[in-house]
């Protein structure tokens, strides 16, 4: 049988929930036993191969381009996990959600007091991807099959609802693997 | 001595004191009902609804109902903890809850109800609504996580019984107002105690934070209410 096969993407976040993923320490050995990688900045994958099993989605969707992947994720994965309170609910990029967009846009790039006169100009080039109007959750997206929070999940959650996924067992977790922060 | 009342939780014989509320009994009786506008010693106003049960087929408030003879309480069913479930995530999304940033995290009510209830992502849109922060000499007042349970109006006053903390507008646009000359006069004690009340981060004392390392606060290793239920 062919083993499972995992693919990662950080979206608006910090890579911190990938960095989480990685302090599982020596059970990667195990990991790399039990599953295979797919798509994924861990090995630099670019494109889906095949289908994949499991799907971890760092971050929310600040821009177009967040949206894409996540959509190219939905369409490719069988199960999709939010990792990690920007996936879960925008986390910190989504508190300017409650600043309109114009407003955020102008403060960084026209009236920030480190920008100098000749550099005031709101990027608008159409090889950047496009913000959206706020920052949101993955599964105001697309549909979320499993949700991890925390900032970062701690690498015992990770590797517990990973190893349970991959058995197909049902997710039982301690209750003080789940933190919000 | 008065007799003691009977009345029933979850099909577990229990015994009141006349005047005991539903919750007070409850706890006396090792059984945890979910509170969080209540607080030990001030008066029950029922604001916040978690800790709702249903009393021989109705709804009521444990924090605010006493305890009558035969009373049959449902309290740890499917219906009423969904109910309760569904009152916490709504707290979430209606609120501004980035508990990352928060150094109420890990000491936070509303946050450990939401471990005991196992809310991975609330089932509600979020609404990311626009709230503001005020400061004031001793402390910071965090609309954005405030959840209107009205403790710091009825726990914080000047000696002479004035309110430093009350209530303005209504319904979805009710916000904590304080008087800021009263405000001005709080003493480090007061503002720690105001801190303290607060369920939530909404009230910070200024000039200490994240004081409590991870892993040694309120709600780091066990759920809200477990001391009252191991307490039987």
């Amino acid at each position: 049988m062919n083993k499972p096969v995992i693919a990662t993407a950080s979206l608006a976040g910090c890579f911190g929930c990938h960095m989480s993923f990685l302090d599982i320490d020596e059970r990667i050995l195990d990991l790399i036993e039990l599953v295979e990688f797919d798509k994924s900045p861990i090995d630099d994958i670019k494109k889906f191969s095949r289908p994949v099993d499991i799907g971890l989605i760092e971050g929310g969707c600040c821009n177009s381009e967040n949206v894409e992947v996540l959509r190219y994720f939905r369409k490719n994965c069988k199960i999709l996990v939010s990792v990690g309170e920007c996936a879960v609910m925008g986390g910190l990029p989504a508190m300017r959600n409650t600043i309109p967009l114009r407003e955020c846009l102008e403060e960084a790039y026209l009236n920030s007091p480190t920008v100098a006169p000749e550099d005031r100009l709101i990027p608008a080039d159409e090889d950047i991807p496009i913000l959206l109007d706020r920052v949101y959750p993955c599964h105001e997206i697309v549909k979320i099959d499993y949700f991890l929070p925390g900032c970062p999940p701690s690498a015992d959650l990770i590797w517990e609802a990973l190893t349970a996924l991959i058995q197909g067992k049902p997710l039982r977790l301690e209750y003080d693997l789940v933190k919000y922060d | 001595m008065p007799e003691p009342i009977k009345f029933i939780i979850d099909g577990k014989e229990c015994t009141a004191e006349p005047g005991q509320t539903i919750y007070e009994a409850a706890k006396a009786n090792g059984v945890y009902i979910p509170v969080l506008c209540h607080f030990e010693g001030l008066k029950p106003v029922g604001s916040c609804r978690i800790c709702s049960v249903r009393v021989n087929g109705r709804w009521m408030a444990a924090c605010t109902q006493p305890v009558a003879p035969g009373m049959v309480v449902e309290n740890h069913t499917t219906e009423v903890e969904e109910y309760r479930r569904a009152l916490i995530e709504m707290l979430f999304v209606e609120g501004n809850h980035f508990c990352p940033a928060c150094e109420k995290s890990g000491n936070c009510e509303l946050q450990a109800l939401a471990y005991r209830y196992q809310i991975m992502v609330p089932g509600f849109p979020y609404l990311f609504p626009k709230k503001d922060i005020e400061a004031f000499p001793k402390f910071l007042l965090e609309h954005n996580r405030c959840v209107q349970c009205r403790r710091c109006i009825r726990a914080i006053q000047t000696p002479d019984g004035k309110k430093i903390f009350d209530m303005k507008n209504r319904s979805g646009r009710v916000r904590i107002n304080v008087d800021r000359k009263l405000a001005a006069k709080l003493s480090e004690e007061e503002a720690q105690k105001a801190m303290d009340i607060c369920p939530v981060g909404a009230i910070l004392k200024k000039e200490v934070g994240f004081r409590i390392p991870i892993g040694k606060r309120k709600y780091d290793k066990k759920p809200i209410g477990s001391e009252i239920e191991e307490s039987k």
